[in-house]
Formats: C-alpha cells, sequence, structure tokens
C-alpha cells in the first residue's frame, strides 16, 4: 500500500535514471560498431563538410590567398555570371560530352554483347586488353597522344597520307581538338564502360535470351529488345558517372590540348584550377567550385529523371 | 539450310573475333608507340620513317634518370602511394566491418550518408582544402595531403563491406562467447578471413593513388618532392619544343609498373574498379 502511493512522486526520477542507463547501456553494446566506422566520419567531418562550409566564406572574399582578405558580398558570384570563360569551360565539357559519351556507352553495350556470346573464348584476355588504358597515368596517355595527333609529323597524318587524306589538324583547330580529347577519353574509359555493362549482362537470365531466339528474333532485335532495358541500372550508373567526370576533367585537356586551342577544351575544374593557382584569385576559384557543383547536381538530377520517365510501358511500378 | 545456317554463325563468329583484335590492337598501340619512341632520338621520333628505333638509344633515359633525379620520383611516388594504401585498407575494412556485421541505431542512415558523399567531386574541396593544408595544417610538400583525406574513404567502406557480408555471425558469435574482445575479433579473424577482398582493393588503392595528379599538381611544390605524374608535367618544356624524347621515356617509367601489376593481377583489379555496378 505504501509502495504504491509513493510510485507518483518517484516515477519521474527513477524513469530518468532509467533512461540515462539505457543510453549508457546502449552506448556499451553499440561502442565497437561506432568506433569502427568513426575514422571516416571524422576525416569526412574535418577534410570535405568543413571545406565545404569554409568555401562559403572564401567564395565571399576577394583574397589572393597571402594577407588580409576583402569581403565583397556576392561579387564574385556576380562577375562569375558575366565570366564568358567559365561559361564556355560549361559549354566545352556539354559539347564534349555529347562527342564522345553516347558513342562510348552504345559501344561498350556491344562489345559487352560480344564479350558475352557463349562461343567467345579468351573471354579474359580480350577484356584485360581493352581495360588496359584505364590503369594508365592519363598524364603519360596524354603525351603520347599528342606525339601521335601532331599536325605536321604526327603518326596518324603520316598513316592518313598513305590513303591520300590531306594533314588534319587534330589538337590545332577547335572542333578537331574537342575530337581529339574524345579519342583520348574512349580510349582511357571504354574498357570500364565494357566491364560494367558485361557485369549487367551477366545477371540476365540466359533463358530470356534463348527464348527470343527460339522466337526469331535476331541479334539486332535481341539487343534492342532486351539487353539495353534490362541494363538500364548499369547503363544509368555509367552514364552518370561519365557527366561528372566530364565536367570535372583536368588531366587530359592539361596534358592534350593545354585547353587550346582559342580555351576550346577548358572544363569547369580546369577554370578553378587555373584562377586559384595560376592567377592567385582564391575567392573567385571557391565561387567557380560552387556553381560548377550545383550545376553537376542539376544535371545528375535531370538525368535520372529523363532515364526513369522512359521505363518501358508494363515494366514501371 | 541448316548448311547456311552453319556458314552464318561462322561469318559472325569470324567478324566478332575481328572487331575484338581490331579493338584491342587500337588500345595496345599507344603503348607500343611509347616504348618505341622512348629509345628513339628526338629527331627520329619525327622524322623517322619505321616504327622500331634505327638508332636505338638510351639517352633518354639517361637524362631523365640523371638530370630529373626520376628514381627519387619513382620513390616518392611509391612513397606515397604504398603509405596510403596500407593505411586506408585497414580503415576501410574497418569501416566496412562495423557496417555489414553489427546492428545499430543509425545505420541505414549513416550507410545512405555515406553513399552519397560518393557523388561528391573532389574538385569542390579543392580551393578551400588546399588553403587549409597551406596556412593550417603546414603540409605543402609533404605527402600527408594526398593520404589523409582519403584515409578513410567512402568507396572503399562500401567495397568491403559488400566483401564482409558473406562472413559467418556464427563465427563471430563463438568468438565473443569465447571472450575475444571486438577489437581482437576484428584483427584476428575478420582481417585474415578477408584477405581476398583486401587484396583487391589495395591494388585498386596503390593504382588510384600511382596515377593521382591534380591534386598532388597543387600541393607537391618543390622539385624534390614531386611524384612521377608531376615530374612528367614539370618535363614538357617551352611551347613548341616539347620533350618528347625525355617525356616518353618518363611516361614508360610511369606506365610500367602498373601494366606489370595488371598482367599478375587483372582480375582482382578488375573487379575492385567496376565495383558498385550491379547491386544483389
Amino acid at each position: 500500500m505504501a509502495r504504491h502511493a509513493a510510485e507518483p512522486a518517484a516515477l519521474p526520477r527513477a524513469r530518468e535514471r532509467g533512461r540515462r542507463r539505457a543510453w549508457i547501456v546502449a552506448f556499451r553494446r553499440y561502442r565497437a560498431p561506432y568506433l569502427f566506422i568513426l575514422p571516416f566520419f571524422v576525416l569526412f567531418a574535418v577534410f570535405f563538410l568543413y571545406p565545404i562550409g569554409f568555401s562559403l566564406s572564401l567564395s565571399l572574399h576577394e583574397w589572393s590567398g597571402f594577407g588580409p582578405a576583402r569581403f565583397v558580398g556576392l561579387g564574385n558570384y556576380r562577375l562569375l555570371l558575366r565570366d564568358e570563360l567559365f561559361w564556355g569551360s560549361m559549354l566545352n565539357a556539354t559539347i564534349l560530352f555529347l562527342i564522345y559519351v553516347p558513342a562510348m556507352t552504345l559501344l561498350a553495350l556491344v562489345l559487352a554483347s560480344v564479350l558475352h556470346s557463349r562461343y567467345l573464348r579468351l573471354q579474359g584476355l580480350w577484356r584485360a586488353l581493352i581495360f588496359l588504358p584505364n590503369i594508365t597515368s592519363m598524364v603519360a596517355a596524354g603525351y603520347v597522344f599528342r606525339l601521335m595527333l601532331d599536325t605536321d609529323s604526327g603518326l596518324a597524318n603520316r598513316f592518313l597520307s598513305f590513303f591520300g587524306v590531306s594533314p588534319i589538324p587534330w589538337l590545332d583547330d577547335i572542333w578537331w581538338a574537342r575530337i581529339s580529347l574524345g579519342l583520348l577519353l574512349v580510349w582511357a574509359w571504354l574498357g570500364w564502360n565494357t566491364v560494367i555493362m558485361l557485369a549487367g549482362l551477366q545477371t540476365i537470365p540466359p533463358e530470356l535470351l534463348d527464348a527470343a531466339r527460339v522466337d526469331g528474333a535476331n541479334a539486332v532485335q535481341i539487343f534492342r529488345r532486351i539487353t539495353v532495358p534490362l541494363l538500364r541500372p548499369q547503363i544509368l550508373f555509367a552514364v552518370t558517372l561519365s557527366i561528372i567526370g566530364t565536367y570535372s576533367l583536368f588531366t587530359e585537356p592539361f596534358v592534350l590540348t593545354r585547353g587550346g586551342p582559342v580555351q576550346a577544351t577548358t572544363t569547369p575544374v580546369y577554370q578553378v584550377f587555373t584562377s586559384t593557382f595560376e592567377y592567385a584569385k582564391v575567392g573567385y576559384g571557391a565561387a567557380m567550385s560552387y556553381v560548377y557543383f550545383a550545376v553537376i547536381v542539376v544535371l545528375t538530377l535531370f538525368q535520372f529523371w529523363a532515364l526513369s520517365r522512359e521505363r518501358p510501358a508494363g515494366r514501371g511500378r | 539450310m541448316t548448311a547456311v545456317r552453319v556458314r552464318r554463325s561462322t561469318l559472325v563468329k569470324a567478324a566478332s573475333y575481328l572487331a575484338l583484335a581490331a579493338i584491342s590492337a587500337l588500345m595496345l598501340f599507344p603503348f607500343a608507340w611509347m616504348l618505341a619512341s622512348s629509345f628513339k632520338p628526338f629527331t627520329e621520333i619525327f622524322a623517322g620513317r619505321s616504327f622500331l628505333p634505327e638508332q636505338p638509344t638510351l639517352a633518354n633515359y639517361a637524362s631523365l634518370f640523371q638530370q630529373s633525379d626520376a628514381l627519387r620520383k619513382v620513390w616518392n611516388s611509391f612513397y606515397v602511394a604504398a603509405l596510403y594504401t596500407a593505411l586506408a585498407v585497414f580503415l576501410c575494412a574497418m569501416g566496412g566491418y562495423g557496417f555489414a556485421k553489427f546492428r545499430f541505431p543509425g545505420r541505414g542512415v549513416l550507410f545512405g550518408f555515406l553513399l552519397a558523399t560518393m557523388a561528391v567531386p573532389f574538385a569542390v574541396v579543392m580551393v578551400p582544402l588546399f588553403i587549409m593544408m597551406r596556412n593550417w595544417f603546414h603540409w605543402i610538400d609533404t605527402p600527408w595531403p594526398l593520404i589523409v583525406p582519403w584515409a578513410a574513404n567512402a568507396f572503399g567502406i562500401f567495397f568491403m563491406r559488400q566483401y564482409m557480408l558473406s562472413i559467418p555471425d556464427d563465427m563471430l558469435d563463438a568468438a565473443r562467447v569465447d571472450g575475444a574482445s571486438e577489437l581482437r575479433i576484428f584483427l584476428r579473424l575478420v582481417l585474415p578471413v578477408s584477405r581476398p577482398g583486401l587484396a583487391s582493393l589495395a591494388i585498386l588503392f596503390f593504382v588510384l593513388k600511382w596515377n593521382d595528379f591534380l591534386w598532388p599538381l597543387a600541393v607537391l611544390r618543390s622539385d624534390e618532392v614531386q611524384t612521377v605524374p608531376v615530374m612528367l608535367a614539370s618535363l614538357q618544356g617551352p611551347p613548341g619544343r616539347t620533350a618528347f624524347d625525355v617525356l616518353m621515356a618518363g611516361s614508360v617509367v610511369s606506365v610500367l609498373p602498373m601494366l606489370l601489376l595488371f598482367l599478375l593481377l587483372q582480375r582482382h583489379l578488375v573487379v575492385g574498379l567496376t565495383a558498385g555496378a550491379v547491386r544483389e
């Protein structure tokens, strides 16, 4: 009876104590996993989250990197809106993307289908040979391509001259330079894309393809009606990385074309690099990184929306 | 009718092999040209008429190792890549184990956050990170800016988690019943059984770090701390007379170790570089 009467007063304290004990028990119980995953979150906070915030403050200042910084509010962003070099680099990346990504993705799909064929021997060897450029330093690869694509004495033009083709200004003309850059990128990334598609193909049940074949579908029909629709997740993954990768290119244009001719092959990251490290405009470079990131996020979301919208009828949820 | 079908399928086969051979040749050609050119004198690189060097010379390599101190740069690259690989593989294994084999409050949210961070390109933080490295950490011209920020990274943790999901819980519980501490279980049990996964990740990290260019170019300012790709970029000389002779020798030095690594361990590498494409 007495115990019963005392309970209402003691309850909040007991509950409080109980809650604290539960928290301690929970911490004890989950201490191991939290400690195991801690390094990532600490490093991410210090070297990525904090800099992103710090960058906001940098982008509101005019600063050479040394001495006092001058607060300019949105001045950097206002300048950036009218910066033809920066928006030109966005356009360059967009053009470059359109030049090489559709061709490369299609080629990767076809190659993966060929590699996936049941009769094919030495699949591992072919895959390795096509993949090889991907582990090469892009600085080294860029120089070799520059050597081979030299207008006057490069190997490509010397080879083409046997067929009576007059010298092509591979690196000296705006459009040819973009195409050359695209060639280097296809060389470097075709194997990676092919292996992604191949991994996707291996998840398609072979009975599906057999059934289609029995029904009289030819290779092109199977490719268009079965392979491509079923590989949608892999295509989405590969194209998303191609978008991010193309706008973030640096090494390839830096080595192969040095951004030229007349700035036709600069990319947003190239511009961030030159304004920060060559012209020492740190605040401006920070503002540029923000806008570049915003553009990438918008493009990626748009691409997800576009590709998920045109899901074939009956397959959607 | 069967004859027609047989002939047609032979034709398709032949075409497939032909296409694969042609593409492989195109992929390999730049390596061959790089190697051949590295043994040619400067004038022959441009005016030569044969694929193989007419007057083979080691002068390009001699100049690379004597004037540019390439051996030191190879060592710098190796040092950065090896140190990074050792540290990152260990920390990523820890993170992967935490996410794969424990249930804890917030796990789903934290793992989703980790995956989302993979979509943030490095260039977004390059400028502020450079200022931090220079003004606060004083890490310019040291290997640390190349190593520490990525020592526990989202991709590696994701990769190791996928691998460690298949470790049987019974094995871990048995060790717990025997009174082993969580750290001891991780070091003595989890790491040894994950060896193949760790190897794949290690090779992958090593190659990526060996070839890294943009960030090393920003933070490695003096000559003697440069890595091989940064050395190559500084070798090119004045516009108009690019030193392609020495550059080709340098490119071979940069590419060859990765090529050998790839030929020995290509299955590991391809698996690592393309992980994440197929989600079960």
